[in-house]
C-alpha cells in the first residue's frame, strides 16, 4: 500500500500547524482559529515572538540578496511554510531575474497554497517532502527540472531545524544535503535558542511547552550545536550571530530586543 | 531628487520619515525602516496633495489606507499610529500657507477616509487570505483523498489479484470477505463462503494447537499465528494450506477483525509425500529402506520403560552365486520374491520389514513382548524361505542366515544394535548358514575387538606401536645360549600388550603382514648384529624370525631379505627363518624356490610346529630345511617324572629321522629341568622355553649370553 510520503491519512485542520502559526505572527490571515489560539498562548509567554519572525524574514531577505550578489541564481528553500510576502522567489528574482527557486515543505496545506501562489511562476515550484529524506527532495522532478546540482545553490533552512528532534538526526539530513551541493554553494540557517531571548529562561520555556502541546516540539539548541550544521563549510562574515547583527542594512541598535533571539548565519563550501 | 532645505519636498520627506518611524515597529514587513519610508513617501505625497486640492477627494484617503494594508501594516495599531501622525504633522509639514482651519478640517476628513479605506482593504485581504488558505486546505485534502483512493484501489487490486488466498472475518468468526484466490482454492463461490463461520473449518488432521491459537487471537492475546492446516473442499477432498492469521485492531488498538492469508500447499504436500516415500523405500522391492528402518529402530529404542525390541537380520546364503550364474535380472526377481515373503511374515502392528541393500533384509518387532515374538518372527522368516523360488522355470532353493537381537528400549543405540545383529548373522553364516543365532554379548565383544584391531593395524605400524621380544635358544649339550627367536608384540593404546596370535591372523587377512614382517626381519637382523658386536667372544648369536604363509608367496621375499642382511651387515648364517609345517604342506616348486635361494645363501630354514600337521615324512628330503622345531605338544608329556614312554619313543624316532636327514632338532615349550635333561638324552640339539627364559627385551638376552660365556 504505497502512500505518498508526504500525505497524511487526512488533513486535520483542527490541529494547529507551525506554518500557519508563523503566518499569524507575521500578521497574515492564512490561518485558522486553532492556529491563532496556539499562537496567542505562545505569545502569552513571549509577547515579542512576532518580532523574532520578522527578524527571520529580514535576515533571510539579506541572505538571499547576498547570495544573489555573489552570483548564485538557484535557491532551495526547505521548510518554506506559507509564503505571505517577501518570499525567496520575490527577493531572488528581483535581484536576479530568472533566478530559480524550489520550495519544500511537508505540510500539505502549505504546499497546496504555495502551488496556488506559484502557478504563474515558471521559475519557481514547490515539493511536498520531508527534510529528513533528502534523497526524496533532491530526486523530485521539481528539483530536477529547476536546479542544476552541478552549479552552486543556496540552501535555505530558515526556522526549520529547531523543529527537528535530535532523535531524528537533523545533522545527518543536513550533511546529506550539503554533500549534494556543488562548490560555491551556500547554506543559510536560522535557529531558535534560549541565547538572546530578553526574558528569564523559565518564561521562554512556557513557549517551548506550547509547541510541545501541539506535538511540534521546539528544540532550543546552543550556538555550538547550531554551528555544527555548517560542518565543512566556511562561515561568511560575520559568522553565526544574532540575526540583526548579520550584515545589517541599518544600525542594529534600532532593532527590537526580541529580534536578537536565536542565531542566523551563512556558510559557503569551497 | 535632492530637496531644497525646508522647501516643500524636504518638508514632505520629513513627514514621511516621522510617519515611518511611528508605524515601522508595529508592521511585520521584512523591509528595513528606510525602505519602508520609501514606500510611505508616495502615500505622503498623495495625502499632501489631497490636503491642498480644491475639492475633497475621499478616494485619495481611502487609497492611502488601503496602501498601508498592502505594505503589510495589518496590525490595527499601525492604522492608529498612522492616523496620529497625519493628525499631528500633515498640516504642519504639508499645509504650506493655506488656511489652517480649513486644512485641519480637510486633514480630519482625510483621516476618516484613510480609516475606511484601511478597514475595507484589511477586510478584503483577510477574506482573500482566509479563502486562499481554506482553498489550500481543500486542495490538500483532495490530494490526500486522491492518494488514499489510489492506494485503496491499489490495495483492492492486490487483494483481488493476489496469488495467495486472503480472507477477512470478524472476531465471532463470521467471514466478511474473501478474494478470488481463496475461492478458487476452496472451489466455492462467494455465496457459499459468505455467512460461513471460520469455526466450522475444522479438519480431522488439525494439529492440537490450531484452535488454541485461534482462541488466543480472537481474545486479543495474540497478534498472529502461523500453522499448517487442512480444510475440506465442498467435494470432500482435502485442501492443505500454510495459514497465517493476523489480528487487525482499530485506531484505538481494540481487536476488530481477523485476517487470514493462506497458501495452497496441497500439491507441494503430495509431492513431498511422494519424495518422502521414494526417499524411504527401496525401489526394487518397495520395502522400507535403510533410512526408514533406522528411523523406526531409533523410535523403538527411544520408547519408554517396559518397551522392548526384537530385530532379525537376514542375509541370503550364496546369493552371489545365483547372481553370477543366472544374471542380475534373475537375482532381482529372487529378491522381490524374498521381499514379498518376508513382508507376509511381519504383519502385526509394531512389526516391519526393510531391505538394507543387496541381499540383506531386516525385520523389526516392537512392544513389551518381543522376547517371545522375535523367536517366532525368526522362525517365520526361516519358514518363508523353505519353499523353493521359481525363476525362469527353475526352482531355486533359498537359504538364509539370521542374526537375532532382542532387548529393552533405552539401552543401546541403533547403530550398536544393528552391528550386533550383523555380527550374529555372520556367526550363523560361519556355522554353516540356514539357521538363526541369538546375539551374545561376549561374541559381539570379540568380533568388535577383532574388527577394531583390524582397522587399527595400519596406523599402528606407522605409529611404532609394535615391538619385539626375544626368547633364547639354548644348546642342550652345553647349556650355552646360541641365539633367540624374535617374537613381535603390539603395544595397543587401549588393550595393552597383545601377542602375535591376536593380530598376526588379522595382518595376514589384510595383507599388512608383508610390511609388518619386513619390519620384524629388519629389527631382528639389526639386533643380531648388535649382539655380535658387543659379544664377539661368545661366538655368533643367531636370530630366528617367523615367516607367515603370506610372506612366503610375496615376490619380494628373497630380495628384501638380502637387502636387509647387507644393509645391517649380518652373515646369512646368523639368520634362521621359521616356516610352519602347515604352510609347506603340498608346497610345489614355485613356492619352495625362494626358500631354496635363501638356503643356498646360507640362511637356515626351520620347519616350525613340526608334528602338528600331516607331513609326508618322505617329503622332508625335498624341502630346503635344516632345522625341525618340535611342537610343544611332544614335550608336554615329559614335564612329569617319569615321562610318558610313548612320547619318549616318538621324539626319539623323530630325532633319529631328522639326524639321518642331516636336520638339527629344536624343541619348544621346555618348562622343567627334567624335561630338558630328558630331551638332551634323546639327542635334541637346541631348546627354548620358560625353563630357560621367557621372551624379553634384547638386553636381557645379552645378559644371559654373558652369564653363559662366563659360566
Amino acid at each position: 500500500m504505497e502512500r505518498p510520503a508526504w500525505a497524511p491519512r487526512s488533513i486535520d485542520i483542527s490541529s494547529p500547524s507551525v506554518s500557519r502559526i508563523y503566518d499569524y505572527y507575521l500578521g497574515g490571515s492564512h490561518n485558522f482559529e486553532v492556529d491563532r489560539e496556539a499562537a496567542r498562548k505562545a505569545m502569552e509567554f513571549m509577547p515579542g515572538l512576532p518580532k523574532i519572525m520578522q527578524a527571520n524574514r529580514a535576515f533571510m531577505r539579506r541572505a538571499v540578496r547576498y547570495a544573489a550578489g555573489e552570483g548564485i541564481d538557484q535557491f532551495l528553500d526547505i521548510g518554506s511554510g506559507i509564503p505571505t510576502f517577501g518570499n525567496v522567489h520575490e527577493i531572488a528574482q528581483s535581484a536576479r531575474p530568472g533566478a530559480r527557486v524550489v520550495y519544500v515543505d511537508h505540510d500539505p496545506v502549505a504546499v497546496a497554497h504555495s502551488q496556488a501562489v506559484l502557478r504563474e511562476n515558471e521559475d519557481a515550484d514547490v515539493v511536498a517532502a520531508d527534510l529528513l529524506k533528502p534523497q526524496e527532495i533532491l530526486g523530485s522532478h521539481q528539483v530536477q527540472r529547476l536546479i542544476d546540482l552541478k552549479r552552486p545553490v543556496a540552501l535555505l533552512l530558515v526556522a526549520i531545524l529547531h523543529f527537528v528532534e535530535d532523535a531524528d538526526d537533523p545533522y545527518r539530513a543536513v550533511a546529506e544535503l550539503r554533500d549534494a551541493l556543488a562548490p560555491g554553494s551556500m547554506l543559510v540557517v536560522t535557529h531558535a535558542s534560549f541565547e538572546g531571548i530578553p526574558l528569564p529562561r523559565e518564561q521562554a520555556e512556557g513557549t517551548v511547552d506550547v509547541y510541545k502541546d501541539i506535538r511540534n516540539p521546539l528544540i532550543m539548541r546552543t550556538r555550538d550545536e547550531i554551528a555544527r550544521f555548517f560542518e565543512g563549510y566556511d562561515m561568511v562574515e560575520p559568522g553565526l550571530v544574532p540575526m540583526p547583527d548579520w550584515r545589517p542594512d541599518t544600525a542594529p541598535e534600532d532593532e527590537d530586543p526580541y529580534s536578537f533571539s536565536g542565531f542566523g548565519g551563512v556558510g559557503r563550501t569551497a | 531628487m535632492r530637496a531644497e532645505p525646508d522647501g516643500p519636498e524636504d518638508r514632505l520627506r520629513r513627514f514621511a520619515t516621522i510617519w515611518s518611524r511611528a508605524v515601522f515597529p508595529v508592521t511585520s514587513t521584512s523591509l528595513t525602516r528606510p525602505e519602508f519610508e520609501e514606500q510611505l513617501l508616495p502615500l505622503a505625497r498623495r495625502l499632501s496633495e489631497a490636503l491642498r486640492a480644491r475639492t475633497f477627494e475621499a478616494a485619495e484617503g481611502r487609497g492611502v489606507g488601503a496602501a498601508l494594508v498592502a505594505a503589510h501594516c495589518t496590525d490595527p495599531e499601525a492604522l492608529s499610529r498612522a492616523l496620529d501622525c497625519v493628525d499631528a504633522y500633515l498640516v504642519l509639514y504639508c499645509g504650506e500657507d493655506g488656511p489652517k482651519e480649513a486644512l485641519r478640517t480637510r486633514s480630519a476628513r482625510l483621516q476618516h477616509a484613510m480609516a475606511a479605506g484601511y478597514a475595507e482593504a484589511l477586510r478584503e485581504r483577510t477574506l482573500t487570505e482566509q479563502q486562499a488558505i481554506s482553498q489550500a486546505a481543500l486542495t490538500a485534502r483532495s490530494a490526500v483523498a486522491e492518494a488514499l483512493h489510489d492506494s485503496e484501489a491499489r490495495f483492492r487490486a492486490v487483494f483481488e489479484g493476489a496469488a495467495i488466498g486472503i480472507g477477512i472475518a470478524d472476531l465471532e468468526g463470521n467471514i466478511l470477505q474473501c478474494n478470488g484466490a481463496l475461492l478458487r482454492m476452496f472451489g466455492g463461490s462467494e455465496q457459499t463462503m459468505r455467512g460461513r463461520k471460520v469455526t466450522e473449518w475444522t479438519h480431522a488432521e488439525d494439529a492440537p494447537q490450531v484452535w488454541r491459537l485461534y482462541e488466543e487471537l480472537v481474545r486479543g492475546e495474540r497478534e498472529h499465528y502461523h500453522v499448517e492446516k487442512a480444510f475440506y473442499r465442498p467435494d470432500g477432498t482435502a485442501l492443505w494450506t500454510n495459514l497465517t492469521v493476523s489480528l487487525l485492531r482499530d485506531a484505538d488498538g481494540e481487536p476488530q477483525y481477523q485476517l487470514a492469508l493462506m497458501e495452497d500447499t496441497t500439491e507441494r504436500r503430495l509431492l513431498n509425500l511422494r519424495l518422502r516415500y521414494e526417499a524411504t523405500h527401496d525401489a526394487l522391492t518397495g520395502l522400507p529402506n535403510r533410512t526408514l528402518f533406522f528411523e523406526r529402530l531409533e523410535k523403538a529404542l527411544a520408547a519408554g520403560e517396559g518397551q522392548r525390541f526384537g530385530l532379525c537380520y537376514l542375509d541370503l546364503d550364496g546369493f552371489k552365486t545365483i547372481n553370477d550364474s543366472l544374471g542380475h535380472a534373475a537375482g532381482d526377481r529372487l529378491l522381490v520374491e524374498v521381499a514379498d515373503r518376508l513382508q507376509s511374515c511381519a504383519t502385526a502392528p509394531g512389526e516391519m520389514v526393510a531391505r538394507l541393500g543387496g541381499d540383506e533384509f531386516v525385520a523389526l518387532t516392537t512392544g513389551p513382548g518381543t522376547e517371545r515374538e522375535v523367536d517366532e518372527l525368526a522362525g517365520r522368516i526361516m519358514n518363508a524361505l523353505v519353499t523353493p523360488i521359481s525363476i525362469d522355470g527353475r526352482d531355486l532353493t533359498v537359504r538364509g542366515s539370521v542374526g537375532v537381537v532382542e532387548g529393552p528400549a533405552g539401552e543401546r543405540g541403533a547403530a550398536e544394535v544393528l552391528r550386533s545383529a550383523d555380527i550374529t548373522m555372520y556367526r550363523a553364516k560361519s556355522a554353516g548358514g540356514n539357521r538363526f543365532e541369538l546375539a551374545d554379548p561376549e561374541a559381539d565383544a570379540r568380533a568388535i575387538t577383532r574388527n577394531g584391531l583390524t582397522t587399527a593395524l595400519p596406523a599402528a605400524l606407522d605409529r611404532g606401536e609394535f615391538f619385539i621380544e626375544y626368547q633364547p635358544l639354548v644348546h642342550l649339550g652345553d647349556g650355552s645360549v646360541r641365539g633367540a627367536e624374535a617374537l613381535v608384540r603390539w603395544l595397543h593404546p587401549q588393550h595393552g600388550v597383545l601377542g602375535p596370535d591376536r593380530f598376526i591372523p588379522l595382518a595376514e587377512h589384510t595383507g599388512l603382514i608383508v610390511p609388518l614382517g619386513r619390519w620384524v626381519l629388519e629389527q631382528s637382523v639389526r639386533q643380531a648384529r648388535s649382539w655380535q658386536e658387543r659379544n664377539s667372544d661368545a661366538g655368533p648369536l643367531r636370530v630366528n624370525v617367523n615367516l607367515s604363509p603370506c610372506q612366503l608367496t610375496h615376490p619380494g621375499l628373497v630380495q628384501d631379505t638380502v637387502d636387509i642382511l647387507e644393509r645391517e651387515g649380518l652373515d646369512a648364517q646368523a639368520l634362521c627363518l621359521e616356516v610352519t609345517e602347515s604352510a609347506l604342506i603340498g608346497a610345489d616348486d614355485d613356492l619352495l624356490k625362494p626358500l631354496r635361494r635363501l638356503a643356498e645363501m646360507g640362511v637356515d630354514i626351520a620347519l616350525d610346529d613340526f608334528g602338528t600337521g600331516y607331513s609326508n615324512l618322505a617329503n622332508l628330503r625335498r624341502l630346503p630345511v635344516s632345522i625341525l622345531k618340535l611342537d610343544r605338544s611332544f614335550t608336554q608329556g615329559m614335564q612329569q617324572f617319569p615321562a610318558d614312554p610313548v612320547d619318549l619313543k616318538i621324539v626319539e624316532g623323530i630325532v633319529s629321522l631328522a639326524h639321518s636327514l642331516d636336520l638339527a632338532v629344536t624343541v619348544e615349550g621346555v618348562e622343567t629341568g627334567a624335561q630338558a635333561e630328558q630331551l638332551r638324552i634323546l639327542g635334541c640339539d637346541t631348546a627354548q622355553g620358560w625353563y630357560y627364559a621367557r621372551p624379553g627385551p634384547p638386553e636381557r638376552l645379552h645378559e644371559l649370553a654373558l652369564v653363559d660365556a662366563v659360566g
